[in-house]
């Protein structure tokens, strides 16, 4: 089954979004990893 | 709602997907939970390319719930910026795929406003009364409707 490749490295993902101009699912969780 | 395909699809296709586990990346937890102000799990945040969030999830939500809410997170985005006709298609499309959740009366009036900041053309905002007159009739956004009906 497919899954979402989750980024970890947040302030480089926030650096790529604004580059790119794409919008950001940000998913504070505790399930298991 | 994650192991949903269409879930998948939908956050590939349309988001750069983050994830800040509240123990794994406790100083990230820290840090950002403060900036957006989270308390709670799961909580799911819509930001715009410039880090400003735009709508949130708390609380699991079924997959068509949680598509619809984080549709309507890239209506605003797309509203906030002044693109109309983007954010009138992103609205519509909840109603039109997502019929029977909280989302859709929400989408639905906003899609009105955004056909009307788009056109200038009043009509639109009485369409979207008349529509409510159809559908979603006891929802508070068909309340907030009503003024415009002709």
């Amino acid at each position: 089954m497919a899954e979402i490749s989750w980024r970890h490295d947040v302030d480089a993902a926030l650096a790529d979004a604004k580059s790119a101009s794409r919008e950001l699912l940000l998913d504070f969780t505790a399930a298991p990893m | 709602m994650y192991p949903d395909p269409r879930v998948v699809r939908f956050v590939t296709d349309s988001f750069i997907p983050i994830r800040i586990h509240v123990r794994e990346q406790a100083a990230d937890w820290k840090r950002l939970g403060e900036r957006y102000g989270v308390q709670w799990t799961p909580t799911v945040l819509v930001v715009d390319s410039s880090g400003e969030e735009r709508h949130r999830v708390e609380g699991f939500l079924p997959a068509d719930d949680f598509l619809a809410q984080i549709e309507l997170g890239r209506g605003k985005v797309a509203f906030t910026a002044g693109q109309f006709d983007e954010a009138e298609r992103r609205y519509r499309a909840i109603v039109d795929r997502y019929p029977k959740t909280e989302a859709a009366p929400e989408a639905l009036y906003w899609a009105g406003v955004s056909r009307y900041k788009h056109s200038n053309d009043a009509a639109a905002l009485a369409d979207t009364a008349r529509r409510f007159g159809e559908r979603y009739q006891d929802s508070s956004w068909a309340k907030k409707s009503s003024v415009w009906a002709a």
